[in-house]
């Protein structure tokens, strides 16, 4: 898994700031969604994965018991999905005010029509 | 009152002013008449928070009670207050301005409770202790930026909004990867505790950390429009109106600046070999392009708008340098820019609200008819550029005689040619707006009529505000740089500020919340 990760997460960043650079406004979203994985993936990996065991501590415990995965990434990552959700939600809707206003789905003609005016 | 009610209070007022305005959606007199209040309200705790910040140095709470490592820190020391203070003082002079200078639309559909989440945002960014705060805050900023910069979804702010949306996006991943770098290297986000950490000399990952500054570095380097990231800010500032442009172009990227001060001097620190002279190389680099942008523009606010990145140097300057009066001359320049740039900012929208345009080619012969403005723009315009004895001067004599008593002879060069640059901008802008014939145009009809006195004088009134406070930071400098210097040292010994944050945990208070535990726990 840990060694599996690091590639897709590389594969996704790379997807992601592809498709950002795109000049069709739709695949500007998909990039920003994909962009947004690859970093709450990202921290997820960073933050060191252990498998098959939470830190809830048992009953009649002081600690919980070795080996627990980190809380911390997982409620960084939890903070930072909302986040990103609420960004792309506004891009979604910016972009389709773009479409509504502009007739076109295409950067160029939008710069082409601010440059003309 | 007590010290940790003043440091929760920057943040709860503008929150609950959006709150209420939001109940009375739609009613813009009363909105107006609420964000007012709060405006005040908003200057009162903060300069309360500066007196009290003045008896003891670093001020500091945990939110919950939960000890310092862990739970949610908030922090003011010299530094956070300044920015607050100049913040609430230009936000405010935003708002008059507002009130007669933007539409009705706008005003209607949300401008003031936006407004007041930016600045609950912006306290957020000085106030917080955490790292991941600190982005969540900048988050809540961002956010009010995207929303305020594209109300009213005329084309060009459409575009405009675009760009700005995309690129932040970009760099809060980066941010966002920065910090789960550096809590995987130090297994903490608190600020005061990765400053102690930072600083022992065998931890085992410390030569890791410069690989996480490199995110800050390229994150906050792109919110705060350092070269080579600056592109978006000309393309994106120039397009909403004025009172929405004047906040985020004064404040926004300030901020920005901020963040990145405070974490390159509490926090990464370790590799200062290789950082400073790079931060040297960009803070000259934003200098110059940025002014040479701006002298190729013929339109009022994109000059501006290219010298914002123009100054960001300046402010990255005392950065580089590191010594204590360079990062208190940094410290001073970041709070008479914050003034300044709004205020040109405000003096174009009256301008422009008058004459209908901002290209300079279509405009000309201001000074005959509103001579008091054209007093306004240039005394502000004069500070900016650094003219003795207005406030720009005071900044830049501390960064240059920073600059040189370090040894940093071409930065100083540079900055001072900078400077130079910057007068013959300012001073086109004069002749071409102010000084020159009004070029004759097909329709006589583009002057609208002056309004009544009284109106005229509400308009004013914003401006001659920011120009008194501008006036009086150069003509009384010297509390201000005492300020700015105390600011400097507290940013140089991280000593208080790491014991005020973390001897709240210390013995009794961790027994105690240990016994609340077990209470809670084991009833």
């Amino acid at each position: 898994m840990e060694t599996l990760l690091p590639f897709m997460i590389g594969t996704l960043f790379a997807v992601g700031l592809y498709f950002i650079l795109h000049r069709h406004l739709f695949k500007v979203i998909l990039g920003l969604i994909l962009f947004g994985l690859a970093t709450n993936l990202f921290l997820f990996l960073v933050g060191g994965i252990t498998r098959g065991s939470s830190a809830i501590i048992r009953q009649h415990h002081e600690v919980a018991a070795e080996p627990f995965a980190d809380p911390v990434p997982q409620a960084l990552l939890l903070t930072a999905v909302v986040i990103g959700f609420g960004i792309q939600s506004f891009a979604i809707v910016l972009i389709r005010r773009v479409y509504q206003a502009f007739k076109s789905n295409n950067l160029d003609d939008i710069r082409k029509e601010n440059d003309t005016r | 009152m007590h010290p940790d009610l003043l440091l929760v209070l920057p943040l709860l007022i503008p929150l609950y002013g959006t709150l209420l305005c939001l109940f009375l959606w739609q009613r813009e007199v009363w909105q107006s008449i609420m964000t007012g209040v709060v405006q005040l309200l908003w200057l009162g705790s903060v300069l309360l928070l500066l007196r009290e910040v003045l008896s003891a140095h670093v001020v500091s709470t945990q939110i919950g009670n939960w000890p310092a490592p862990f739970g949610i820190t908030l922090v003011a020391d010299m530094f956070s207050v300044l920015m607050l203070v100049a913040a609430a003082v230009a936000s405010l002079a935003v708002y008059l301005y507002a009130l007669q200078g933007l539409d009705l639309t706008r005003q209607r559909f949300g401008y003031f409770p936006l407004l007041l989440l930016l600045q609950m945002g912006i306290s957020g960014v000085c106030l917080t202790g955490d790292l991941f705060n600190m982005f969540v805050w900048f988050e809540v900023l961002l956010i009010c930026c995207f929303a305020l910069l594209s109300l009213g979804g005329s084309k060009s702010q459409l575009e405009g909004t675009l760009k700005y949306v995309t690129i932040n996006f970009l760099a809060s991943g980066l941010l966002l990867s920065g910090i789960g770098v550096v809590y995987s290297l130090y297994g903490s986000l608190n600020l005061a505790e990765l400053a102690v950490l930072v600083r022992e000399p065998h931890h085992p990952n410390l030569p890791l950390l410069s690989m996480a500054s490199v995110f800050f570095l390229v994150g906050f380097g792109i919110k705060s429009a350092i070269f080579p990231l600056f592109f978006w800010l000309p393309a994106s500032y120039h397009a909403p109106p004025i009172a929405i442009s004047a906040l985020i172009a004064g404040l926004v990227t300030k901020v920005g600046i901020y963040a990145f001060i405070r974490l390159f001097t509490l926090v990464f620190v370790s590799d200062s070999g290789i950082t400073l002279p790079l931060l040297a190389g960009l803070s000259a680099l934003t200098m110059l392009v940025g002014v040479i942008g701006a002298a190729a523009q013929t339109d009022f606010k994109k000059i501006l708008s290219f010298h914002i990145i123009s100054q960001i140097g300046y402010m990255l300057m005392g950065l580089a340098i590191f010594t204590p009066l360079a990062l208190a001359g940094s410290i001073f320049f970041i709070l008479h820019n914050i003034l300044v740039k709004t205020n040109l900012f405000l003096v174009s929208g009256l301008v422009a609200q008058r004459y209908r345009t901002f290209s300079l080619k279509k405009l000309g012969g201001v000074y005959l008819l509103q001579p008091v403005l054209a007093l306004l723009f240039l005394l502000t315009a004069l500070s900016l550029a650094g003219t003795p004895p207005l406030s720009g001067f005071w900044g830049k004599l501390m960064l240059a005689k920073g600059g040189l008593e370090a040894g940093n002879y071409i930065l100083v060069t540079v900055s001072l040619g900078v400077s130079l640059i910057t007068l013959f901008s300012m001073t086109k802008i004069w002749n071409e707006v102010f000084w020159k014939p009004r070029p004759r145009t097909d329709r006589p009809d583009t002057i609208l009529p002056p309004v009544s006195k009284l109106r005229r004088r509400m308009a004013y009134l914003p401006v001659v505000f920011l120009l008194a406070c501008i006036l009086g930071m150069g003509i009384f400098a010297s509390p201000i740089v005492r300020f700015s210097e105390r600011a400097a040292d507290g940013l140089l010994q991280v000593q208080p500020y790491t014991d005020t944050v973390l001897a709240k945990s210390k013995p009794e208070q961790v027994e105690e919340s240990k016994q609340i535990h077990e209470t809670a726990l084991h009833p």
